[in-house]
């Protein structure tokens, strides 16, 4: 019974890391689309921050100094957006994916040309990747039963950009919803019109959701490669970007629901992995393959069938041309 | 707010060019303060970029703006806004998921934060609602308003910001004449609270009921500028077009003849599982014109998205020529056009014609595969222009070159070629939405004749129109819809605006009880 209840521990646990990046992107895309911009290009943007945050912290030696690294790449790929989508009025689409097939291609060529170590970064250690934070009391109450567990293994032990993903959540929503800027994100997102009509610069509001963009989606990639990981690998973020991007409809553009929606995904995943080698009852053990295509299966029947009609901002993908 | 009687806003020498078109002239024009003054002409005689250079969104190429006798630089709605200037457009500016009240904030919002700005806004606009009689629940999104409620948000939102110069783009079109009475008193009470006011309009009644002076515009120049009380709608309909017009159509008593087509109970339920069209039965007769008048929305164009068989209907029937058509036996456009039945759909630049393609190809349109057009697999080009031509010369459509891209032509001079593929070919029924919408007088009165001359020739015609004059002066019986369904049929004899009016709110039976209490 309590190993039972040990394991369940153990895969919330996992659930929550794994969650991490989702739950950034999955912001970073509610808040570019709540400005009526669509970007496809929130698994380039990570890829690219986890990149530039592993030679940061690897050159520097410092997980902070990756961070802003990973940061500034971000952001500097969401501007690319900007100014391909917002001043040229590019298709949105076509933009993100060029974003990501860039990325792909980048980090793993200078990877190599940098470190010859087949497109990896040297592996971090130390004061270059961010460490787990000990609560304090942890270890002394690891081996009470049940509260004991819940609080040693699940709430504390994370490294601070987890504690930092769950904090944007309410973040992001005070940000939509109670402020002056949520109000024209939000209306800019509906009918870009309307805010050129009241005096407010839609182009500005579009690059603004851009940037907190980047930003997410950087500390999600600094998150992959010196938070969760040790360095970084070739294509680490496999598709998370688009997990975030159904999970960003799936919750249907609010936040509190996205935090679920990413949260079940996340879930899906740490299943997956526990089930490795398990012997089911009836199915037998499960090819890992199969285990490992689940979440993504599970995203296309959920976004098929259970979620209902998802309405997404109006003017989302839809460049703003002035016409009178 | 400034001194009435004194100017307001002064326009010098104001220039526009859009690449060859010079869209506005020399434009002068004096509105003195506290005062309704109109502005008329046809579609692209240059008022709305007239409006739009005032409200920031172009900048004139040449000219000057004086605001209360002061040169004034507007290089952006934000500066219009500073300076006082207010605008309800034509197309309302508003997030339809937002509630009234944020809408009203947005970009007027007070601080960084909502929650201060939220309370001063509401407690300003239960004042302002009291002073102009704008009532609007400030609670209530947008989205579920009616449309004579948006406007007053559109207002309520320009008032906020403390315009007292107010620009109103086409004001009435989407409003009941009802509304727009309502309206015309709101803005009377502006008036005399000393906001200035200017109306853009094509309607020249609306010139005669409300306005104070009258500036009248022609191909993107100021024509003339008169006290509305020493001038008459013939004179200002004269100098819109530069010629004379006849305002009345000239008709004769219809004579009905058999039946041509018969809905039975139509219903319409669209996606979202809201019903479009609630049992709409009615005949069409042989040469006569019925017209169906509504305010937008009511389900005017499910119904003639039905007849035309574009959508099938969900219950209900519909008979043409023996051939019934209801949910389980479908029907499609190009069979109901076997059945002689034409269509000149409501939104010309989405439905009836192709904006890039040449005018010869658009006059082919549904009858491309007339063997006079098409052989076994090339078109016949030679012929399909030949014909464009002829087409071209008996509806005086303007260039008369075939080869023109279709939305090179003004609207009326579209709407003309639209007309003659759909009445050439004899139809003995016609299905017409909005014929006359973006179309300039003198097209209108062209409109006009031949739809009254189909009708003589025994054609059954079906007009929907948000212009109730138009349904007025054409239609020999008349329909008004109501959420769906037909709520009233009046003799197109004894019509009167006013009675049609309140059936288009769905209000004349309240109002005939309401009158027998009071008698």
């Amino acid at each position: 019974m309590a190993e039972d209840f040990l394991l369940m521990i153990l895969t919330l646990d996992a659930t929550i890391r794994v969650s991490v990046p989702l739950i950034l992107c999955a912001l970073a895309g509610l808040v570019v689309e709540r400005s009526g911009v669509i970007d496809i290009g929130l698994e380039g943007k990570m890829l690219a921050g986890a990149f530039a945050a592993a030679t940061a912290a690897a050159l520097s030696g410092s997980a902070w100094v990756g961070l802003l690294g990973g940061i500034g790449v971000s952001v500097m790929l969401a501007m690319l957006h900007g100014f391909a989508t917002i001043t040229h009025r590019g298709n949105q689409i076509v933009s993100g994916v060029a974003i990501n097939i860039l990325a792909s291609g980048l980090t793993v060529l200078l990877g190599i040309s940098w470190f010859q170590m087949g497109g990896q970064t040297p592996p971090l250690t130390g004061a270059a990747r961010f460490s787990s934070l000990s609560f304090p009391g942890a270890d002394a109450v690891a081996d009470v039963p049940l509260l004991g567990h819940l609080y040693s293994e699940l709430l504390s032990g994370h490294n601070v950009l987890v504690y930092l993903a769950f904090l944007t959540v309410p973040a992001v929503w005070w940000l939509v919803y109670r402020t002056r800027f949520g109000l024209r994100l939000r209306a800019t997102g509906e009918n870009p019109a309307a805010v050129d009509t009241a005096g407010i610069s839609v182009v500005r509001m579009r690059y603004l959701a851009l940037i907190i963009c980047g930003i997410l989606c950087g500390i999600a990639g600094a998150y992959l490669s010196t938070g969760h990981g040790a360095g970084f690998l070739r294509e680490m973020t496999a598709g998370k970007g688009f997990i975030a991007l159904a999970a960003m409809i799936f919750g249907k553009w609010r936040p509190v629901p996205v935090l679920f929606a990413c949260l079940l995904f996340g879930f899906l995943d740490a299943i997956a992995i526990r089930l490795q080698g398990v012997e089911l009852p009836v199915i037998g053990e499960m090819s890992v393959q199969f285990i490992q295509a689940l979440p993504y299966i599970l995203t296309v029947v959920l976004l098929a069938g259970f979620i209902g009609r998802a309405i997404a901002p109006k003017a989302s993908g839809i460049p703003y041309v002035k016409e009178h | 707010m400034t001194t009435p009687g004194a100017p307001a806003l002064e326009l010098r020498g104001i220039n526009k060019h859009f690449g060859p078109v010079h869209a506005n002239r020399d434009v002068n024009l004096s509105v003195r303060g506290g005062t309704i003054h109109g502005i008329v002409g046809e579609n692209g005689a240059g008022k709305s970029t007239l409006m739009s250079i005032l409200y920031g969104f172009y900048q004139a190429d040449s000219g000057q703006i004086e605001i209360a006798g002061t040169p004034t630089a507007i290089d952006g709605p934000e500066d219009a806004l500073a300076a006082g200037i207010g605008m309800v457009h034509q197309h309302f500016m508003l997030v339809d998921n937002f509630s009234v009240l944020e809408n009203i904030l947005l970009g007027a919002e007070g601080g960084a934060l909502l929650a201060g700005g939220l309370a001063a806004a509401r407690a300003e606009v239960t004042r302002l609602e009291a002073e102009y009689g704008l009532e609007v629940d400030p609670d209530a999104v947008v989205g579920e308003l009616a449309v004579g409620l948006r406007q007053r948000v559109e207002l309520l939102k320009a008032l906020y910001r403390g315009a007292n110069i107010l620009i109103l783009d086409e004001p009435t079109g989407v409003l009941t004449p009802q509304e727009a009475d309502r309206l015309f008193e709101i803005l009377r009470a502006m008036r005399a609270q000393g906001v200035t006011v200017i109306l853009i309009t094509h309607k020249l009644q609306e010139i005669m009921a409300i306005t104070d002076n009258v500036s009248v515009m022609r191909a993107g120049e100021m024509v003339a500028h008169r006290e509305t009380a020493q001038t008459t709608r013939e004179e200002l309909a004269e100098l819109m077009v530069g010629r004379q017009v006849l305002l009345r159509v000239e008709k004769t008593a219809a004579q009905p003849g058999d039946v041509v087509l018969a809905a039975d109970g139509l219903t319409r339920i669209d996606d979202a599982g809201v019903m479009r069209l609630d049992h709409v039965s009615f005949q069409l007769r042989a040469g006569e014109i019925v017209g169906v008048a509504g305010v937008t929305g009511n389900g005017q164009s499910e119904l003639l998205a039905v007849l035309s068989g574009i959508q099938a209907p969900d219950d209900g029937r519909l008979t043409v020529h023996g051939r019934v058509v209801d949910a389980d036996h479908p029907c499609d456009p190009a069979e109901m056009r076997q059945l002689n039945l034409a269509h000149v759909p409501e939104d010309r630049q989405r439905m009836g014609l192709i904006s890039p393609f040449a005018a010869w190809e658009t006059t082919i349109l549904g009858y491309h595969h007339d063997p006079a057009y098409t052989g076994t697999v090339l078109l016949k080009t030679d012929a399909i222009i030949a014909d464009t031509d002829g087409k071209m010369s008996r509806f005086d459509v303007r260039p008369p070159n075939p080869q023109l891209a279709s939305d090179s032509f003004s609207g009326g001079n579209q709407q003309k070629l639209v007309l003659a593929r759909e009445i050439e070919r004899q139809p003995e029924i016609l299905l017409v939405g909005q014929p006359t919408r973006g179309v300039d007088i003198g097209a209108i009165e062209f409109i006009h004749r031949q739809l009254i001359q189909m009708r003589d020739g025994g054609c059954g015609v079906l007009l929907v129109s948000v212009e109730l004059e138009e349904i007025l002066s054409l239609s020999d019986r008349i329909l008004v819809m109501f959420e769906g369904r037909i709520v009233g049929e009046v003799d197109g004899a004894d019509a009167d605006a006013r009675t049609i009016g309140l059936m288009m709110a769905n209000a004349h039976e309240t109002a005939a009880e309401t009158k027998a209490g009071v008698v």
